[in-house]
């Protein structure tokens, strides 16, 4: 039959994109989690490349502006939606883990421009990894800010 | 009373477009022409309710009623008017009616065409057309009401509704609302939501002629035929709605990139992906009558993804930049989305028997056979966007533990596909339906042909593993696309077609590689560019002598009216080309990228690659009518001592939303783009002010190329003298390469 040759070639491509996403996976994923799991963790996860979400703290907000250093302390916010949701959405949530000093905390490190949303009960996701001292350093950090606009609000992407 | 008219409009719209389904519906069953036109005439009225309705919403917008909560949450007094009106879509309740309104304008102008030959289509477009105008309403009237007004309830809560809920009392009247967000008041922005939603709704439209084609068993081409045209134009919005996104992301937000895999982004892009698989795959069922079956996959995974992407803008499943509040909508998207797939696919295989190819595949070379591996690549593509957006998720049931993908994964799992859709356009304007003649591709060496298309997964399988542990990413593509640029030469070296283009890619990268840059993925990508261009603009060059000598005519006539005889083909060709002019943008600034950083005081520089960035003077104002303080930097550009010209980059402070704007101060030119941002200052000028530079090589060829892809689709989608009736002359001629496609 004719058709066998273009399913042998359909095939071929097939495991050419599962061995592409596999090979992928190996090398570029990085693991999604809390500022507790995150603590909890600590020197295991060390080196390997993190996804954290965190409540910023806006106290603890400083710019150094000669090296464009930028340093803050994120709060653990929930990692789930619907225990987000259950919370009171995600401005409640992010305002109760500013105002609460018994959350876990951790230190971040960012080189760059200081993004534009970058405030007091914002909410931080950023890629990067842990150093021996427990210090998050983010490659790349994004910003959602839903006490102003509960609508439309993009965040802002800064990467390096 | 404004609000309440509008409200009321928005609902009688809803009925009237249920109407239409419901008497479609039983027109049908009871043979009944007269109600499915009152059907039709339903389905023609739903566009004028909506745009009352709207105009009542941008009443209320312009006018600063703030006691509407959705104007208070996207306007402020100080908005200039026109951003006032395109506030309707920068928020979730507003764009959802924008939505609406754009879609019953395409059902309404696609029922208005001439049904002579497909009157049975009619009652199927209007049920399909019209139970997603009717969702949509739907999801406006019951959830998401642009029109309701603000409450506070008992306990002191916020309570959004239309009508005074028992027990609240109403917000007192607020002098100011919140304003759009700031990075939204930008051109770019104002464009494109409504560019992507006008691809997104015009791809329901052969959605509805495919379901159409399918219940009523008209299975031959004729569904494809008709929507033609409104795929081209869907496919256009769609594809421009893309690229005014990234111009956005790379005037609005600072950070020097135009594109970052994020998860709405690829929500957008992969209907995208399927429509221009399907845009492909349809010229083999019209030529070939082969891929029926496919076509309708295809068409319907695309009205699948267009409502799973706006789905994911509103639902909060996912952190993204273009993450709308999370939103009790989300599951019935979910649920709409769920039940319109499983009903076309029982459709599909209650009609699969009639949906046989007529021909079959005989040639690998052969035209229809390279567009169907270009398809195969474009699901690809899809495949693995799909998985990365659905990662976490999976992972976590999976594994425990949430793991994402970023930037990185999609690179270097996506790159070595568009490759290989780089060499597919290279060769098509040498490929030709049916058997491959003499001339073109099927001399080639069937065995050199395998060996190309099996050579890169095999060297990426080999390399990949011990390299990638020490550099992360990448190695494999530079490697298997080395092997490409080897066979290649190989194989075309031997060509009598095709030697000289190989020659001059050839000579085009090599002095690359001495004068530009030693990166090996770039020398490739940049072969496969210069090859495509060089064998397309042959083949303009070779038909239009053609031409000129068979009729007589001098050159530019002889152009033109080769173009003109054959849009569909030569603009496809055009398209291919601008691609290609794009990939070198890409090409250019992902790989070459360049960046400083630094504070300085008046009179000093900062140096990268080749310029001087002096720092002269810094302002500061507040202008009190915009309700802005602009923050404006000057700085003098040199490169090699000669003075290019001064920038102005900006930081915009704006006191409605408490929210700065970094803007760029740009200078383009085709070699590169530069791009500096003002980070921060001290307000003695002395101390110095930051900023960060980049140097963005060959970008604006990304912009130029968008520009000829416009150019390039308003070519194939030019309607002809009397399309409809155009007979499918090609299928009995189909031997003949040259025919008109």
């Amino acid at each position: 039959m004719k058709v066998n040759k273009f399913m042998i070639g359909g095939l071929f491509i097939l495991a050419a994109v599962v061995f592409l996403v596999v090979s992928s996976s190996q090398a570029n994923s990085e693991y999604f989690m809390t500022v507790d799991e995150l603590s909890t963790k600590g020197a295991s996860v060390m080196g390997k490349s993190l996804r954290v979400s965190g409540a910023i703290i806006g106290d603890t907000i400083q710019y150094d502006a000669a090296t464009l250093t930028l340093t803050f302390e994120v709060a653990n916010v929930p990692g789930d939606n619907a225990e987000i949701e259950a919370q009171g959405g995600l401005a409640e949530v992010l305002h109760q883990a500013v105002i609460d000093p018994t959350r876990s905390r951790i230190k971040v490190i960012y080189q760059g421009p200081k993004p534009d949303l970058l405030r007091n009960e914002a909410q931080a996701i950023m890629t990067g990894h842990i150093d021996e001292n427990g210090v998050f350093h983010a490659d790349e950090l994004l910003l959602k800010c839903p006490t102003r606009y509960e609508e439309a609000v993009p965040e802002q992407a800064a990467s390096k | 009373m404004v609000a309440d008219f509008g409200y009321g409009i928005l609902v009688v719209a809803l009925l009237v477009s249920l109407y239409s389904v419901v008497a479609a519906l039983v027109g049908v069953r009871t043979k009944s022409a007269a109600l499915v036109e009152s059907a039709r005439r339903a389905m023609l009225l739903t566009w004028p309710l909506i745009t009352l309705s709207a105009l009542a919403l941008i009443y209320l917008l312009v006018n600063n009623h703030f006691e509407v909560s959705f104007v208070y949450e996207v306007t402020s007094r100080s908005m200039p008017t026109y951003l006032k009106i395109t506030a309707w879509w920068g928020g979730q309740a507003g764009s959802l009616v924008f939505w609406s309104w754009l879609m019953s304008a395409f059902a309404s102008l696609v029922t208005l065409r001439k049904w002579d030959r497909d009157r049975e289509f009619l009652p199927w477009v209007i049920v399909v057309s019209s139970v997603t105008v009717a969702f949509f309403l739907m999801m406006s009237v019951v959830f998401e009401n642009p029109f309701a007004r603000m409450w506070f309830a008992p306990s002191g809560e916020v309570i959004k509704a239309m009508l005074q809920p028992a027990g609240s009392t109403a917000v007192p009247l607020q002098p100011d609302g919140r304003g759009l967000n700031p990075l939204l008041r930008h051109p770019g922005m104002i464009i494109h939501p409504p560019m992507l939603y006008l691809g997104f709704v015009s791809f329901v439209i052969p959605y509805a002629f495919a379901i159409a084609a399918l219940v009523t068993g008209r299975t031959d081409d004729r569904w494809i035929r008709i929507t033609r045209r409104w795929t081209l134009w869907a496919w256009l919005f769609l594809s421009f709605g893309l690229v005014l996104g990234g111009r956005w992301a790379y005037d609005v937000l600072g950070w020097g990139g135009y594109w970052g895999w994020d998860p709405v982004e690829i929500a957008a892009f992969m209907p995208w992906l399927t429509g221009t698989a399907f845009l492909h795959s349809v010229m083999i069922q019209e030529k070939r009558g082969q891929l029926k079956q496919w076509n309708m996959i295809l068409i319907m995974l695309t009205y699948a993804l267009v409502i799973f992407g706006t789905f994911l803008t509103r639902s909060g499943v996912l952190s993204s930049v273009h993450a709308f509040a999370s939103s009790p909508i989300g599951p019935f998207f979910m649920g709409f989305v769920a039940l319109t797939f499983v009903i076309s696919i029982a459709l599909l295989i209650w009609r699969w028997p009639d949906l046989r190819s007529e021909t079959e595949m005989k040639s690998m070379l052969s035209r229809e056979a390279l567009f169907l591996l270009n398809n195969l690549l474009f699901m690809s593509v899809l495949v693995i966007c799909f998985v990365g957006v659905i990662y976490p998720l999976v992972s976590e049931l999976v594994t425990g533990s949430k793991v994402t993908v970023g930037p990185p994964w999609y690179e270097f799992s996506t790159s070595p596909l568009f490759a290989m859709l780089m060499f597919l356009m290279a060769i098509a304007p040498l490929s030709s339906w049916g058997l491959s003649s003499q001339e073109k591709l099927a001399n080639i060496n069937k065995p050199v042909l395998g060996g190309l298309l099996a050579a890169p997964v095999v060297a990426y399988a080999i390399w990949w593993k011990p390299i990638s542990e020490i550099m992360g990413s990448l190695p494999g593509v530079v490697i298997s696309l080395a092997i490409i640029l080897i066979v290649v030469v190989l194989m075309y070296l031997f060509r009598k077609l095709l030697w000289q283009s190989v020659l001059v890619a050839s000579v085009i990268t090599a002095y690359l590689a001495f004068t530009y840059t030693q990166n090996l993925i770039a020398l490739i990508g940049f072969f496969l560019v210069a090859l495509t261009l060089m064998v397309t603009l042959r083949e303009f060059w070779r038909a239009t002598r053609a031409r000129q000598n068979a009729q007589q005519e001098n050159f530019f006539t002889a152009f033109s009216r080769l173009i003109g005889r054959n849009r569909r083909r030569y603009g496809g060709y055009v398209i291919h080309v601008s691609m290609m002019l794009m990939a070198i943008g890409i090409l250019g600034i992902e790989l070459f990228q360049k960046e400083t950083q630094g504070m300085i005081p008046v009179g000093q520089s900062l140096k990268i690659a080749g310029y001087t960035v002096e720092y002269k003077d810094l302002a500061s104002w507040d202008e009190a009518d915009k309700g802005v303080n602009y923050t404006r930097a000057v700085v003098s550009v040199y490169k090699d001592g000669t003075y290019l010209g001064d920038l102005h980059p900006r930081k915009d402070f704006y006191f409605d939303s408490q929210q700065s704007m970094t803007i760029p101060g740009q200078r383009p030119t085709l070699k590169d783009d530069l791009y500096v941002l003002l980070i921060d200052w001290q307000p003695a000028t002395t101390t110095g002010a930051t900023f960060k530079i980049y140097v963005n090589p060959l970008v604006n060829w990304l912009w130029i190329g968008s520009l000829l892809f416009f150019i390039g689709v308003i070519i194939a989608a030019w309607p002809d003298r009397d399309p409809e009736y155009v007979p499918a002359r090609a299928r009995n001629k189909a031997y003949q390469p040259s025919s008109a496609d």
